[in-house]
């Protein structure tokens, strides 16, 4: 036995050295009007080195580590799930989205501009992934393409604003609408198909909306994008000199009838922080209202036929429940929820282009829903806090970023499937009934 | 009315060749679909490993003052299949084995995670822009009249369709012939079973795993010498196609994949040679998205029937 | 209310059910037995509308229904439990339920939302009737656990309560007393009885339990390798030459 433990430790290390010596080891480069092979840096084999021996010692110890390695996941796998009974623990996840959304309000009063900066884009990707987690988290549908739905919120008021000059506001409602109308249409076909099926078809999708973006020159700016989107106004009521209704843009001064600046309304100074505050109040206000409509859709008969489908879709249909209109149903809504985020994103930006929906978008998002856990409002938050935040905090290591991404993705799998904050389920009250 | 006839035929030589080159890759995907029931989403990369290396081979060959033709195929060959082999082993025993037997939207889940970290793997180690290859092999057959249009079979095409059929050979007869290759169906049809019956599933999986590595790095050599540039993201969209192949022809089935990989590969150079370039890819996965919509189980797959 | 006739069902080359004929009456509690692989739940698949039967006939309340599809089929009054347990594991018990009476429920979006007397109303109902069934199959202190942390009785105890809150007209069985101890053996039998007399529901049970059946059934089919070998009361089949042979060794 122990000859044969450390013959495979040696050939896992040498599996490790294959893998790392051509591709990390070297590397190509122009010479004159050819190409020559370069040798990495020292420090670079250095690391291909210790990563072999390292493999080799852990494959040699395996056995060992396995007893240690395994107590640990047992522990990781029994963090919070809490010996508190089920109907305290739904009040504590009350709270803890009170104390949040406290804390989100103030924020922006607490905080530099570049934090409530990255605040507003935290909130985006927690209404993409609010959005995704009715498709996947109860759904249980995987969306490999969601980013198309983003795509066409962000699109809708580009071009409805560049072609038709409609506002903010008008669009997006309208923007909702064709994603919703979008989700509607890629539901239909995918409806009969297999998990991994549906995934690689919405991927699909997902790609040939980006391609059409990209190519229909003439309609969508292609590659180029669409600039000049303007920022969301806010609507508000002038009483002198005469009744009506006004927008308030956040600019220095504005040329515009019918828009005045926000600063000039109030008699304040200009501060160009407003602009951002007052984005950031916006995504806030949008986050809450589909938190709340996702906390009352859970409960609802909509709510918890999805998650019945997801448990078990052949139990539904002798239940009479009929998975089409589910499905559809699931697909819709949270398209319409990308196409909201993707309207707000259109503005906040003020320019747009098919680089910003890509299929890694749609991975990020789908690694948000599934790190927070399949289901759990709360633990998409969290977990779109750590995807965004966790990387500008170290900056450093920025070219690593993608590679830590996946690493994570596969490591959540293995260890943790269920999340940081694993879906608990409402607390129904009882009275005890005397008849049917 | 010859000059038409003859871009025809152009369009389907490229396709032909291209299907080749995606049959290769598809077969890796059938084939762990057929025994694990899993879609390996990173098998994309292995195909772009595979060029890297024969990049890097080839290029070191040029270095070493090696032009002799059949030696730095060789040599690219040999190297491409044994690093992308590597990958192919690690990945099942990273990333998959320890997720079997969980829903199958897990190991999907996983295969993304896997997918975008080798993509950056190889764009840490390589850079993110495109490298390129000067040609190795240049000339072919043309014909035509010499005052309009000429076919060509170019040398290299010859080459693709020469390996991509030895390749296909040697696995058929691998697979049918021998009794690992038995052992591979048994294990495919009925995994319990083949347990049962004494054979290691292990690592029969693993060698599965290799198989279509290696027929993807013979891929990766051949259509890198073919376009003579690469980029860490190219496993992506062959891979998207080479998959739309393996379902067109049914799931699971080595000579579905094959006749899937054709028919897509033509269908693709007809659409860019006669409608437009930027829209091919849009075939491709228009294709998949009808196949599965009429008929999932693919031309030569067999209809499942759901176990209530 | 419902009629079978001439049931058949193919695979490919392989003839699963073969010239099934039965009838269940208003009231009744109807068996299927049969030694194991005798095709009997693919004839539960195929009346259920799991399948389409390649042959034959299945009349329900009137309708000739072997071409809807399953869930069309179960709006008509029939429900059914599986072989493996179909719960929804992760949602509640009374989740379950209250899934189940998603026909009755109040689907309006905005009503739900704005949670409207008349969408409270509804909701209060379903949860009165789902208290009500778990309280019947003794799981009412479990309404808030998990569905899949349940032990194996209480999950099959809970399939049938999920079932009987749709207000069937038939209910059908696909072998319930399957895994359980003597004891709880005893306990369906006085459900599925007090189902009968109690709620007027008629029952459709595929069982292996030979005591059981003999215990509760109107009338016993006897199928083997899909093919019909007998039928009549409990006491003709116990005597029938034709159906001890097919079972010998077995029961």
């Amino acid at each position: 036995m122990k000859t044969n433990n450390i013959a495979f430790a040696f050939f896992c290390a040498l599996v490790t050295a294959i893998m790392a010596f051509p591709l990390l080891g070297l590397k190509m480069v122009s010479e004159g009007t050819g190409m020559i092979i370069q040798g990495a840096t020292a420090s670079t084999w250095i690391y291909i080195a210790s990563a072999c021996m390292m493999v080799f010692l852990v494959q040699l110890f395996k056995t060992s580590l396995n007893s240690g390695v395994e107590q640990f996941k047992v522990q990781l796998s029994r963090l919070p799930t809490p010996s508190l009974p089920a109907d305290q623990h739904v009040r504590l996840e009350k709270w803890a989205l009170i104390l949040i959304i406290g804390l989100a309000l103030a924020w922006p009063f607490m905080t530099s501009r570049s934090s409530i900066d990255l605040a507003t884009l935290v909130l985006i990707y927690v209404m993409l992934g609010l959005g995704l987690n009715i498709v996947v988290g109860l759904a249980g549908l995987l969306d490999l393409g969601y980013v198309a739905f983003y795509a066409v919120g962000a699109y809708s008021y580009a071009l409805l604003n560049n072609y038709y000059g409609l506002s903010f506001w008008i669009c997006l409602p309208i923007a909702g609408l064709l994603a919703a109308t979008f989700g509607f249409l890629l539901g239909f076909p995918v409806l009969r198909l297999r998990g991994d099926y549906l995934a690689i078809v919405t991927l699909g999708f997902g790609e040939i909306i980006r391609i059409f973006l990209n190519n229909l020159t003439t309609l969508t700016g292609g590659p180029n994008g669409i600039p000049g989107i303007p920022k969301p106004t806010l609507p508000m009521i002038q009483t002198d000199p005469e009744f009506a209704l006004i927008s308030l843009d956040f600019s220095r001064s504005s040329r515009e009838e019918g828009v005045v600046p926000f600063h000039t309304f109030f008699g304040l100074d200009y501060n160009p922080e407003t602009k951002v505050v007052f984005l950031y109040l916006l995504a806030l206000a949008m986050c809450l209202a589909i938190i709340f409509v996702i906390r009352r859709l859970i409960r609802m008969p909509v709510g918890r036929a999805w998650e019945a489908l997801r448990e078990d879709e052949i139990a539904c249909r002798s239940l009479g429940l009929n998975r089409t209109a589910i499905k559809l149903s699931a697909f819709t809504l949270g398209a319409s929820f990308a196409g909201f985020a993707g309207c707000f994103f259109a503005a906040r930006q003020s320019f747009i282009s098919p680089e910003s929906f890509t299929f890694i978008e749609s991975a990020i998002i789908l690694a948000i829903v599934v790190l927070g856990g399949m289901g759990s409002q709360l633990g998409v938050i969290l977990a779109a806090i750590v995807m965004i935040v966790l990387p500008e905090l170290a900056r450093e290591f920025q070219e690593y970023r993608m590679l830590m991404f996946g690493l994570l993705i596969v490591l959540i799998m293995i260890w943790r499937p269920q999340g940081l904050l694993p879906m608990q389920r409402p607390h129904l009250a009882i009275k005890e009934a005397e008849h049917a | 009315m010859l000059e038409s006839l003859l871009y025809f035929i152009q369009q389907l030589i490229n396709g032909l060749t291209l299907g080749s080159a995606y049959a290769l890759i598809a077969i890796g995907y059938t084939m762990v679909y057929g025994i694990i029931g899993m879609i390996n989403f990173a098998h994309g990369e292995i195909y772009m490993i595979g060029t890297y290396v024969a990049f890097l081979a080839i290029t070191a060959m040029g270095m070493l003052g090696i032009e002799y033709l059949p030696v730095v195929f060789l040599f690219a060959l040999l190297s491409s299949i044994l690093v992308s082999s590597a990958f192919g082993w690690s990945l099942e025993r990273i990333a998959y084995r320890p997720l079997r037997g969980s829903n199958r939207l897990i190991p999907l889940i996983s295969a993304i995670g896997m997918s975008i970290f080798l993509q950056n793997y190889v764009r840490l180690g390589q850079g993110s822009r495109d490298v390129a290859l000067p040609s190795v092999l240049t000339g072919g057959w043309t014909f035509g009249p010499d005052d309009g249009f000429q076919a060509s079979l170019s040398y290299m095409q010859l080459l693709i369709f020469i390996v991509t059929f030895i390749s296909m050979s040697l696995l058929t007869s691998f697979i049918s012939r021998s009794r690992t290759g038995r052992a591979c169906r048994a294990v495919a049809q009925d995994m319990k079973m083949a347990n049962l019956l004494g054979i290691d599933t292990n690592r029969i999986i693993s060698l599965t795993f290799v198989i279509g590595a290696a027929l993807a790095a013979v891929a990766g050599v051949l259509l890198g010498m073919q376009y003579g540039v690469a980029n860490p993201f190219i496993g992506f969209i062959a891979g998207l196609k080479a998959f739309t192949a393996a379902v067109l022809g049914g799931i699971g089935s080595i000579p579905g994949a094959m006749l899937g990989a054709l028919i897509l590969g033509i269908a693709e150079s007809m659409t860019a040679a006669y409608f437009s370039s930027e829209y091919k890819d849009v075939v491709s996965f228009g294709l998949l998205v009808l196949i599965l919509l009429f008929r999932p189980t693919g031309l030569l797959g067999k209809p499942e029937v759901e176990k209530i | 209310m419902l009629e079978v006739r001439d049931l058949g069902m193919r695979f490919g080359g392989l003839q699963a059910v073969d010239g099934v004929s039965l009838d269940v009456n208003e009231g009744e509690i109807v068996s299927i037995i049969g030694p194991n692989g005798a095709g009997k739940t693919t004839v539960f698949n195929c009346i259920s509308g799991f399948y389409t039967p390649t042959g034959g006939s299945v009349k329900f309340k009137g309708d000739f229904v072997h071409t809807f599809p399953d869930y069309r089929i179960s709006r008509l009054g029939m429900v059914r439990t599986f072989q493996h347990v179909r719960l929804f594991s992760r949602m509640t018990a009374i989740e379950n339920l209250l899934v189940a009476q998603h026909r009755h429920a109040n689907t309006n979006l905005f009503a739900g939302l704005f949670a409207t007397p008349s969408y409270r109303r509804k909701e209060q109902l379903a949860l009165d009737r789902a208290s009500y069934w778990l309280k019947k199959v003794d799981l009412l202190n479990h309404a808030n656990r998990e569905a899949g942390t349940l032990s194996y009785g209480q999950q099959r105890r809970l399939e049938i309560a999920r079932c009987m809150v749709t207000e069937p007209s038939i209910l059908m069985l696909d072998e319930p007393a399957a895994g359980l101890n003597p004891r709880e053996t005893r306990d369906l039998d006085e459900l599925i009885t007090a189902i009968k007399h109690s709620y007027n529901v008629s029952v459709l049970l595929i069982e292996h339990d030979i005591g059981l059946v003999m215990g509760i059934s109107d009338r016993i089919y006897v199928v083997n390798q899909g093919r019909p070998l007998a039928s009549g009361s409990p006491e003709e089949i116990r005597q029938n030459p034709a159906v001890i042979k097919a079972y010998l060794g077995e029961g």
